[in-house]
């Protein structure tokens, strides 16, 4: 089994930085566009890109997202080509981390099976679905496991420690997603109080890297978390980015 | 007690992570309150003394005489307080959050009448509510919406994906999601995640309790066929909740087929649909192929939705309940009847329920009781049924 995410932490903490996590929703502002966005993420040293697949019923994300999402869709892009863009990703970047980052119906409308046999296939190593949370994770696991594939659990604010450590167990070559905030995606100009004793008390209670995500939109923000987390992740504000150039 | 996550391979916890605290407060509360006498109490009291339960049985003696067949028997939730079966829940809910120490109530709507009865009940004991619902759906049901706001709510009107029920639960999950701490969200049908819809079975079960024993009293035996129109499906929940084990009784559920189910213009999720996860459950779906939720459509606003309740999903694997599906004109066929032969208007949802009785009562000999939940008034409806039929006309 490759260990590409485990590494791409390895390799961040070697340079004595945090890990990049990048968000981009594929087919905004176009298909093509948002393959060119992540090759520009990953010139700019992202160590992990996480696809968006754009799906109908946003209710987890903030307005950017669901806006790119609802283009996306509008211009017909689908599971299939956000998993044939990522094979292409892997064709030229070997050792950059791939999430495919999704709402669970898409993942499971067409059969769990097939979905992992065509995302293993392409090279992504693990995948993050947005309301499938640990009660309902196995089926999931059962089909991403035997084909060497990852999962990464969202922690929220409000989880408690032992669940935390419960959502870690039985996992490798992955990091938790670790919210800032309770709430949707979204970049926020300030980040809650709390959020450095929080991101410590979840690093030393898992063995796995934890990143940190929602609402973080500045260099300032993600030096400030990478002194309590292993890596940091940004979403709607490069979303917003990209789709500005466009 | 029965703490069901599942129903056969329905149902289940499908939300965003922030949400799993919230709903194991939600579920542990409910279960506690649903042991606690004082509770229940205090719910039968409201159901009594502000909704008017009980609300009554009335046979169609025209309409029948008219088909020829089968008698068919209403139960008048269109007489609840509020116009329709929605405040039963509203009311335990809202005792709940209470209860929960929650100060602030949110709710979706899609035809308006469960937006009603959460802002009623929001009035009634003093917490502010704010009602989510789709912008077309806050055009097509213009009445409800200044009832809304007359009664304290303030209603935000969604205008995208779909704009409809679908998008405004959407909507209503992202402000969950963001004020959990003092928010509780008041689901209007049998959807959603657990505890949902267990906890709306449970408020809406008042309906087929108290028809069950109307029946005996009245007919001197139980109805032959329990009938009632299923978007999300909490009226059914409620109506076949008092029958479930009574295998004699056919349980019978009615989708909305729109256009018809083969013109894809429909919303009917179990007839039409494949198994799918939307809002926290496992439902028969309406979706593309590629896993996106469809637009759906009925001219009946409160049951455009492309899910369904997970038990009625079960209840129709394992054969228990039967779901047919009416079509626009049967349901407005109905309701002109209805209007004309006994003097009642009724919501354009519970027409569903009655099209499928009128479709089945003539071929039934005459000693045969078809039990329909008239689950709401169609005073809402009057403007859309005019637009409707002046359209048909021009054809």
């Amino acid at each position: 089994m490759k260990q590409r995410i485990t590494d791409c932490f390895a390799k961040a903490k070697s340079e004595g930085r945090g890990a990049f996590v990048a968000y981009m929703t594929i087919g905004y502002p176009t298909l093509e566009k948002s393959e060119a966005a992540v090759e520009t993420l990953i010139s700019e040293g992202a160590d992990i890109i996480e696809l968006g697949v754009p799906f109908s019923d946003p209710f987890a994300d903030g307005a950017v997202i669901r806006a790119a999402a609802y283009e996306a869709l509008r211009q017909g892009v689908t599971l299939r080509d956000v998993i044939a863009l990522a094979k292409r990703v892997r064709s030229r970047h070997p050792e950059t981390g791939l999430v495919l980052f999704s709402y669970y119906n898409l993942l499971f409308a067409n059969g769990l099976e097939k979905f992992a046999d065509e995302a293993a296939d392409a090279g992504i190593d693990a995948v993050l679905a947005v309301d499938l949370p640990l009660e309902e994770r196995d089926e999931l696991l059962a089909v991403l496991k035997p084909r060497g594939m990852s999962y990464v659990p969202l922690i929220a604010p409000n989880t408690p420690i032992e669940r935390v450590k419960a959502s870690a167990e039985g996992l490798e070559n992955t990091f938790l997603y670790v919210i800032t905030v309770k709430g949707i995606t979204g970049a926020r100009k300030e980040l809650p109080k709390e959020l450095s004793a929080r991101l410590e008390e979840v690093r030393a209670a898992v063995k796995l890297p934890i990143a940190a995500g929602f609402g973080i939109s500045s260099k300032e923000q993600a030096d400030e978390i990478c002194r309590h987390a292993d890596g940091y992740i940004i979403g709607s504000a490069l979303v917003k980015r990209f789709g500005a150039q466009s | 007690m029965n703490t069901t996550k599942h129903y056969g391979p329905y149902g289940g916890q499908y939300v965003a992570e922030t949400l799993m605290g919230p709903l194991n407060e939600l579920a542990a509360a409910y279960l506690e309150a649903k042991e606690d006498p004082e509770f229940q109490r205090e719910f039968a009291a409201l159901l009594k003394d502000y909704v008017g339960r009980e609300s009554p049985i009335t046979v169609c003696r025209r309409l029948s005489a008219k088909l020829g067949g089968a008698t068919i028997a209403l139960k008048r939730e269109d007489l609840n307080h509020t116009g329709a079966h929605k405040v039963n829940n509203t009311i335990g809910q809202a005792l709940l959050a209470k209860r929960m120490g929650k100060k602030r109530l949110i709710a979706e709507t899609g035809a308006g009448m469960h937006g009603v009865a959460t802002a009623t009940v929001a009035a009634l004991l003093g917490m502010p509510c704010e009602v989510y619902m789709g912008a077309i759906d806050v055009k097509r049901q213009a009445p409800n919406v200044e009832r809304m706001k007359m009664l304290g709510a303030t209603v935000h009107a969604i205008e995208e994906g779909s704009a409809t029920l679908k998008d405004a639960m959407n909507e209503a999950l992202r402000d969950w999601v963001t004020n959990c701490d003092d928010t509780f969200y008041v689901i209007g049908t049998a959807a959603g995640p657990y505890p949902y819809p267990e906890m709306v079975k449970d408020f809406q079960s008042v309906i087929g309790k108290e028809a069950r024993r109307q029946c005996l009293e009245k007919f001197g035996r139980l109805p032959d066929q329990a009938i009632a129109c299923v978007g999300g499906g909490s009226n059914a929940i409620g109506l076949f909740a008092g029958f479930m084990d009574d295998a004699d009784v056919k349980l019978v559920g009615v989708e909305a087929a729109g256009k018809g189910l083969s013109t894809g213009e429909h919303a009917a999720s179990i007839n039409g649909g494949r198994l799918g996860v939307l809002h926290g459950a496992k439902t028969m779906l309406l979706q593309t192929a590629d896993g996106n939720v469809i637009d759906t459509y009925s001219v009946s606003a409160g049951l455009d939705y492309p899910g369904v309740g997970p038990e009625h999903c079960h209840l129709h694997d394992t054969g228990r309940a039967e779901y047919s599906s009416i079509t626009d004109d049967e349901a407005i066929a109905a309701f002109d009847d209805l209007c004309r032969y006994e003097g009642i208007i009724p919501a354009l949802e519970s027409s569903h329920a009655l099209a499928e009785a009128i479709k089945r009562a003539p071929s039934l000999p005459k000693d045969t009781i078809l039990l329909v939940c008239l689950s709401g008034r169609g005073d809402k409806d009057l403007e859309n049924i005019l637009a409707y039929k002046k359209s048909r006309s021009n054809m």
